[in-house]
């Protein structure tokens, strides 16, 4: 079970029935459940579409889509079936988030999912968990076995005359399934390999028909965004940054935790207000503040606001909301070598510049901090992620080659202290071998 | 190949939920593995005639995903992270423990057959690390006390 933290600066949206049992659907009820969906209901598609529009809430996934806009790209006519898709795949390094709501929550889960399916005339919803989240899966299904009990899912939803049907299904391992086009190919059966775009999965989803898919994040703000309101949701964020966020805050710090901040929060109060600073002894030396996937910043690129578009000006991305603390005892080539690892170990293998890419960096990190560097290898490892950049199918390719340009940018002279078969200078004493 | 009643009441149910019947196959793969023990070439054959693909269709997906495998683990599959969330709060030095604790190395199982030990990629415990999964368990904010607890309870659990 994942524990809970709070902060006064917190503002509880998706969070707000976290820890007050509305896994039980007669308490779920009791706090405003499935009133956003009747109202929904009685609002009509493109009502809904233009409600979340003006909240802009943005995808919570990483990519930070106007989910409203993508609701709206997909056809109102269409041969074959319209599907929604929740993506709870949760795999980002440092993203923890997507476990909370499915443990307190998850009839938000399901009641984002209806709207959205109502939103573009879906019949069938399908949401998505990580193979290893199976007690979240068995959560997600008891919710939508309750659901279909009470008649709030099937036929004839809330007397509307309106059919929906919504499944749960289990992955079994896998990163890039994560990215949409990839999630389709697991849903149907296959090897995650990603699709190419155009066509979009909004014109060319599953099975053909036209589909929806959305982080489970995006989804369980969406009932909040029905009842209070878009414009308020809106107001909650900063200009285009509609609503909260839950960041997950980790690494060596006083509060690790998930905490639920408007979004444009303060980066370096998040740090040293809410997560309670760093831990006693320890020095902060960068952070990660979208997942592992993201660009690093140093301590003097922090005092900024946590939204998509500051993030963005800022040289690095919101991303999944995976907020990665380094402290002074990490040594940044140790950290690159893990993150290269992870990306070695996830890419499917069907775009070459990633498959080849992320083997190199890895191989050459290893030799590297291992002290068999030479100088010429850091600017070879350098220009070998920048031929990566926007060369394959889906975006991990790009989500390996990014964060290691950056280390090297800022940190280069931790690259250089490995050189000439020294040992690392930044770690207490030899650590494990790796693989 | 016949499995539990309450396997193939699953299997049945979730044919129904998708237009293509291969759709089942990720989720029905997995949930074969935790009784079985793993795919076996039975247990794959089986499969591929129910979802109308070739046994090799099926093992491509198998080659795909981390979770599956062909051959059976130790009963308890301890999985640490060792992720950068994880590394920054000492996960190395908890793999190393469990080495030591089991004597065993990565992907090994003991010779009793009881554990297995895998290094693996963020299991979503980032605010609660080092963390580790035994089988679908989640075991956080790891020390190496409380590693010893799990595991001199899981051998006592056995011998009993």
């Amino acid at each position: 079970m994942a524990y809970l933290v709070s902060h006064p600066d917190e503002v509880k949206v998706v969070s707000k029935r976290f820890g007050m049992g509305a896994t039980n659907l007669d308490r779920y009820l009791e706090l405003d459940g499935y009133k956003a969906v009747q109202k929904a209901i009685s609002m009509g598609p493109d009502a809904i579409i233009n409600e979340v529009k003006a909240s802009n809430l943005r995808g919570r996934g990483g990519a930070g889509f106007p989910t409203g806009l993508k609701w709206s790209f997909v056809p109102k006519q269409s041969a074959k079936p319209k599907y929604v898709l929740c993506n709870g795949d949760e795999s980002e390094p440092g993203t923890c988030k997507d476990r909370l709501i499915f443990e307190h929550d998850p009839h938000a889960v399901i009641e984002g999912v209806m709207i959205a399916a109502l939103a573009v005339g879906a019949k069938s919803g399908y949401i998505y968990v990580r193979g290893e989240y199976r007690y979240l899966l068995e959560i997600m299904e008891k919710a939508v076995a309750d659901a279909y009990a009470r008649g709030f899912i099937g036929n004839n939803i809330f007397g509307s005359g309106i059919d929906l049907e919504i499944f749960t299904h289990s992955g079994a391992g896998a990163y890039e399934v994560g990215e949409e086009s990839a999630l389709m190919e697991s849903l149907e059966g296959k090897r995650g390999i990603p699709r190419i775009r155009p066509p979009f999965p909004a014109v060319v989803g599953l099975w053909g028909g036209p589909t929806v898919i959305n982080n489970a994040e995006t989804l369980a703000s969406v009932p909040h965004i029905i009842l209070g309101g878009g414009e308020w949701f809106a107001n909650l964020g900063t200009p285009r940054n509609g609503g909260t966020r839950l960041f997950c805050m980790s690494g060596e710090l006083e509060k690790p935790g998930v905490y639920e901040l408007p979004m444009g929060y303060n980066l370096k109060k998040m740090i040293y207000e809410v997560s309670g600073g760093m831990t006693k002894g320890r020095n902060l030396k960068g952070v990660v503040p979208g997942g592992s996937s993201v660009q690093i910043l140093t301590p003097d690129e922090i005092d900024v606001a946590m939204d998509f578009d500051s993030m963005m000006k800022a040289g690095s991305m919101l991303g999944s909301g995976g907020v990665i603390v380094l402290d002074d005892q990490m040594c940044i080539v140790r950290f690159a070598l893990r993150v290269a690892k992870f990306y070695q170990h996830e890419s499917c293998g069907w775009c070459i510049p990633c498959r080849e890419g992320t083997d190199w960096m890895k191989k050459t990190l290893t030799r590297f901090h291992a002290g068999g560097g030479a100088a010429k290898d850091i600017d070879n490892l350098k220009y070998l992620a920048e031929n990566m950049l926007g060369r394959t199918f889906c975006p991990l390719g790009d989500a390996a080659a990014m964060p290691i340009i950056s280390y090297i940018q800022k940190f280069r002279k931790e690259f250089e202290d490995h050189l000439d078969g020294k040992p690392c200078p930044y770690e207490k004493a030899a650590e494990p071998a790796l693989v | 190949m016949k499995f539990s009643d309450q396997l193939e009441q699953r299997f049945s149910t979730m044919v129904t939920h998708y237009p293509t019947k291969r759709s089942v196959l990720v989720p029905m793969l997995l949930y074969i593995q935790d009784e079985v023990g793993a795919l076996t070439d039975e247990a794959i054959h089986e499969v591929a005639q129910r979802t109308e693909l070739s046994d090799l269709e099926v093992r491509n997906v198998i080659s795909y995903y981390s979770m599956l495998r062909t051959r059976p683990v130790g009963k308890y599959n301890l999985q640490v992270c060792t992720n950068v969330s994880c590394l920054l709060r000492g996960a190395d030095d908890i793999f190393e423990h469990c080495k030591k604790k089991l004597g065993i190395g990565n992907k090994e199982s003991t010779p009793d057959g009881l554990f297995h030990l895998e290094e693996v990629e963020c299991i979503g415990a980032c605010s609660w690390a080092p963390a580790l999964m035994m089988n679908y368990e989640f075991h956080e904010n790891l020390t190496p006390t409380k590693i010893d607890e799990l595991i001199d309870g899981l051998k006592k659990k056995e011998q009993q």
